[in-house]
């Protein structure tokens, strides 16, 4: 499965070969240049514009921690339960077969085809004063919607299918023989998974986690329809960004979505700090 | 006496030292005003009582805001920009129907209303609104359908038409022709100000009077003028109680009181400070130069919010009319 | 490396266990998170009757925005696909300085909250932006017209392409290329024959991924598309305007009409997947 270092045929290099690279490697970095370093820069230009201790200041006010503090805890409760389910999910539809198995995969990516105001609104009309279980809650003194577990919940739905889907095809690829083997001998099931599945799967299953994480942050429509936006209570970093753009104050609003950027520029040196442990390499 | 006792208890550790929790639901451009607000009583009140008073707040289009309230958002306070949304609040049994009575004024502690904000120097010589509908003229307003600000934009613009040509036929054609004017139609107040202050987009903007004013003295100064037009409509962002999330909490009291502070000359000046027009005449006399002579009518006129609503935004209302009529 | 595969279907007798454990699993979280709340959702666009149903979405301006969503999302997804493969290609085969970096930056569209990449690009390409500014002297208007919706789309979809193909180009390798260039074919040959079909799987799931995710997007597009009715007017616009009037029913039939095209969009490329799969395996 790993990458074939065995030199590129030297066999025919035209000039045209011999060029290639260079002009894909430019080719992508202009077009990563223009649709993402420009939206980047000026995300951070406009962050720096009034210097670097107004942009210290915007990141230590109190509403911007407890913004940081609930997307935090949103991550942390919702990318593990999606990775769960999505090996869960990757077990059952690729190593087996079953009637329906189509269904189930086209339901998983179902909550990627929701627009983001619906996945808010959902759960509205489950769980809100008129929704289906909203008496019921009241009676209990529950709160789901405009709380933590909204948030949470709406979050979960959005970034639902990230995990899962990166890795139903490359398990899918991979069939079962490896599985097999190992069970015939004598490794039990558990074994099996983590010794010879896992590091089967193991980029892809970073990929989604990475996904998830990322799209978890920044995940802002279907959070703005549960979270209530109170102030320092229930507002996440990405509807803290909006707030502060819609008081006029846009170097804190750019200050807060850089740290956002900086945040998946984070999870991506994981992911490299990983590929170098690990001893995977590209070429 | 009540004050040592309290601080007695905390010193102690007890929990029965009150710190009293308000939440107020609003709508966009009050975030300022409230700040200055919250400050304020708070600091009165724990004068007066002894009691620690926090108050949480919550903004966003004021249509959003209600809905909120109405699926659980357990606000002891709305304070939002027009009638017909506390209505709908109103509507699900959350407070009383008759809550506009409750305090002066229309239940509105202040009022604003529409002008038209333009570049310096006034290059497209706007004066009125029959200016908004010349050829050439870019005219910027948010989308009615998802903003409260555009609603008032909307109907100051047709008050004007009704009454300058004499009849619903006239006023329907005089908003068509504006709202051909209209290149981008913001799902927010605050977008609009942003796509004609930093986007540079557009010849006038229509605004609340509090935001232009805004716009002038604190976004750019020396880049707009305000421009008033012979009439306009006025706007009154009213408020109230939620008398059930209020029971719940036990805050009813302090929630009353906080609503009828506003009537007082010491919120009234920041109210004005925040480029809202005072109720308070003695107050209003002092800022007069903030707020220019405008010849207003009411939603009176419209027959009140609901029948607004219903004839002007409703799904296939006139708004609607005025763009499938293309 | 394919060949192992060439059994087709999975055989009925499972020797691997957790089917019934991860299966249990999978559809009880399924259910929870997702289907008990589209099931709300389909149930109050229900209580219209399917009369009331059809004369909420049967209007003109619906048909509109459901299109202008629609051919959106389409026209900036087709635009990801080559955008997508050259740098997923590029970042696991050749030395890019900065190789790290640009890999990371990837995934910006992701973490950068909608609204920031909305104001973001509205700031670039606006009349008086950076790039707006040029592209206006060249008679292209991008902000406020489907083009900048499309803008927004590509950039939000841009993950999607990059991230599924990677996984599948790095567990590609250079044996079948080796194989076909040894054999005689040309490196042009080589491509569309040996690697493209190879990758048609991840193309068309990325593709169904920015398609799907795009097509419902709201928050970047709204502050650069102008939301002009019948022009650059965005379905999931109108959901919200049908909510601030208090009509759920109507923004849940609004939704519901949403989630059928999704739902079809996503079935066909499932099936079109599926049946890729199986002739790659063949």
């Amino acid at each position: 499965m790993t990458t074939s270092k065995a030199s590129v045929p030297q066999l025919r290099r035209t000039r045209l070969q011999r060029w290639w690279p260079t002009f894909m490697v430019t080719l992508t970095l202009i077009l990563v240049g223009l649709l993402l370093v420009l939206p980047l820069l000026v995300v951070l230009i406009t962050a720096f514009r009034s210097g670097v201790g107004p942009y210290l200041q915007a990141l230590q006010t109190p509403d911007t921690l407890s913004a940081l503090r609930l997307s935090l805890l949103t991550v942390l409760i919702v990318v593990p339960l999606n990775t769960v389910f999505g090996v869960s999910a990757a077990w059952a539809t690729a190593k087996f077969d079953f009637p329906g198995r189509s269904l189930l995969l086209t339901l998983i990516d179902l909550p990627l085809a929701v627009s983001p105001v619906i996945s808010g609104l959902v759960y509205v009309l489950l769980f809100g004063r008129q929704g289906w279980l909203g008496p019921w809650l009241e009676a209990n003194d529950l709160k789901i919607i405009f709380a933590p577990a909204g948030i949470i919940l709406a979050t979960t739905f959005v970034t639902f299918s990230y995990v899962a889907r990166e890795l139903i095809p490359v398990m899918q690829a991979q069939g079962k023989d490896d599985e097999e083997a190992a069970l015939t001998l004598g490794a039990s099931g558990w074994q099996t998974f983590t010794r010879v599945t896992l590091p089967n799967i193991r980029w892809a299953l970073l990929y989604g986690v990475i996904m998830c994480n990322a799209r978890a942050l920044g995940e802002f429509g279907a959070v703005s329809v549960v979270s209530g936006k109170i102030r320092g209570l229930t507002n996440t970093l990405p509807l803290h960004v909006e707030i502060l753009y819609n008081e006029y104050q846009t170097v804190a609003a750019f200050a807060v979505a850089s740290l956002l950027a900086l945040f998946a520029l984070l999870t991506l040196g994981l992911k490299a700090l990983i590929e170098s442990r690990t001893g995977h390499s590209h070429p | 006496m009540r004050r040592i006792f309290t601080s007695a208890l905390l010193l102690g550790g007890a929990a029965t030292a009150a710190t009293i929790t308000l939440l107020n639901v609003s709508y966009d451009p009050t975030r300022e005003l409230y700040q200055d607000i919250n400050a304020a009583f708070a600091k009165q009140w724990q004068a007066k009582t002894g009691d620690t008073l926090k108050i949480n707040a919550s903004h966003g289009g004021s249509g959003a805001q209600a809905r909120s309230v109405i699926d659980g958002l357990e606000a002891d306070i709305v304070t939002l920009a027009l009638a017909y949304d506390i209505d709908a609040i109103a509507d699900k049994g959350l407070l009383p129907e008759n809550w506009q009575k409750r305090l002066p004024y229309n239940s509105s502690p202040y009022t604003s209303t529409i002008v038209f904000l333009v570049r310096q120097g006034n290059p497209k010589g706007i004066k009125d609104w029959g200016d908004l509908i010349k050829p050439g003229v870019q005219v910027i307003t948010p989308n009615p359908k998802t903003s409260g600000g555009a609603r008032w934009n909307f109907l100051a613009a047709w008050g004007w038409a009704q009454k300058k040509y004499g009849g619903e036929a006239g006023a329907k054609d005089y908003v068509t022709k504006l709202f051909k004017n209209v290149p981008v139609l913001d799902s927010g107040a605050r977008g609009s100000t942003t796509t004609f202050v930093e986007r540079g987009i557009g010849d006038v903007l229509l605004a609340w009077e509090n935001e232009a004013l805004l716009a002038t003295r604190e976004l750019g100064v020396g880049k707009f003028q305000i421009i008033v037009p012979s009439v306009s409509i006025l706007a009154e962002p009213p408020v109230t109680v939620v008398d059930k999330n209020a029971a719940k909490h036990g805050t009813a009291k302090v929630a009353q009181a906080y609503l009828q502070y506003l009537y007082t000359a010491e919120a009234q000046e920041i109210i004005a400070k925040n480029f809202y027009r005072p109720r308070s005449q003695d107050v209003a006399t002092k800022y007069a130069a903030q707020f220019p002579k405008v010849n207003l009518f009411s939603i009176a006129q419209f027959g009140g919010w609901r029948a607004a609503q219903k004839k002007f935004f409703a799904d296939g209302g006139v708004f609607d009319q005025v763009y499938s009529g293309r | 490396m394919t060949s192992r595969l060439s059994s087709g279907r999975p055989a009925r007798r499972h020797i691997l266990p957790g089917l019934n454990l991860t299966l249990g699993y999978t559809l009880l979280y399924l259910s929870v998170i997702v289907l008990i709340p589209l099931a709300a959702l389909v149930l109050k666009a229900a209580g219209l009757g399917l009369d009331g149903f059809w004369a909420a979405i049967n209007t003109p301006r619906v048909w509109s925005a459901l299109r202008v969503s629609f051919l959106t999302a389409l026209a900036a997804s087709l635009v990801n696909l080559p955008i997508g493969l050259v740098i997923a290609w590029t970042l696991t085969r050749y030395r890019v300085p900065g190789r790290r970096l640009v890999d990371a930056l990837i995934d910006l569209p992701f973490a950068l909250p909608t609204a920031v990449a909305g104001i973001t690009l509205t700031t670039l390409l606006s009349p008086n932006g950076w790039l707006g500014a040029p592209l206006l002297e060249a008679g292209l208007r991008v902000a406020y017209t489907p083009l900048g919706i499309i803008v927004a789309l590509i950039f939000i979809g841009l993950p999607f392409v990059v991230r599924s193909l990677q996984p599948v180009l790095e567990d590609l390798g250079y044996e079948p290329e080796e194989a076909a260039l040894s054999l005689g074919a040309t490196p042009s040959q080589t491509f569309a024959r040996v690697i493209l079909p190879a990758l048609y799987p991840a193309l068309l799931s990325g593709f169904t991924l920015a398609l799907a995710r795009t097509i419902g997007e709201y928050g970047s597009v709204v502050f650069i598309s102008g939301n002009l009715p019948f022009k650059t007017e965005i379905a999931p616009l109108l959901i919200v305007g049908k909510l601030e009037q208090y009509d759920y029913a109507g923004a849940a039939a609004v939704a519901v009409a949403m989630l059928v095209i999704s739902v079809t969009l996503l079935l066909a490329a499932n099936s079109a997947q599926a049946r890729l799969g199986r002739r790659g395996q063949a």
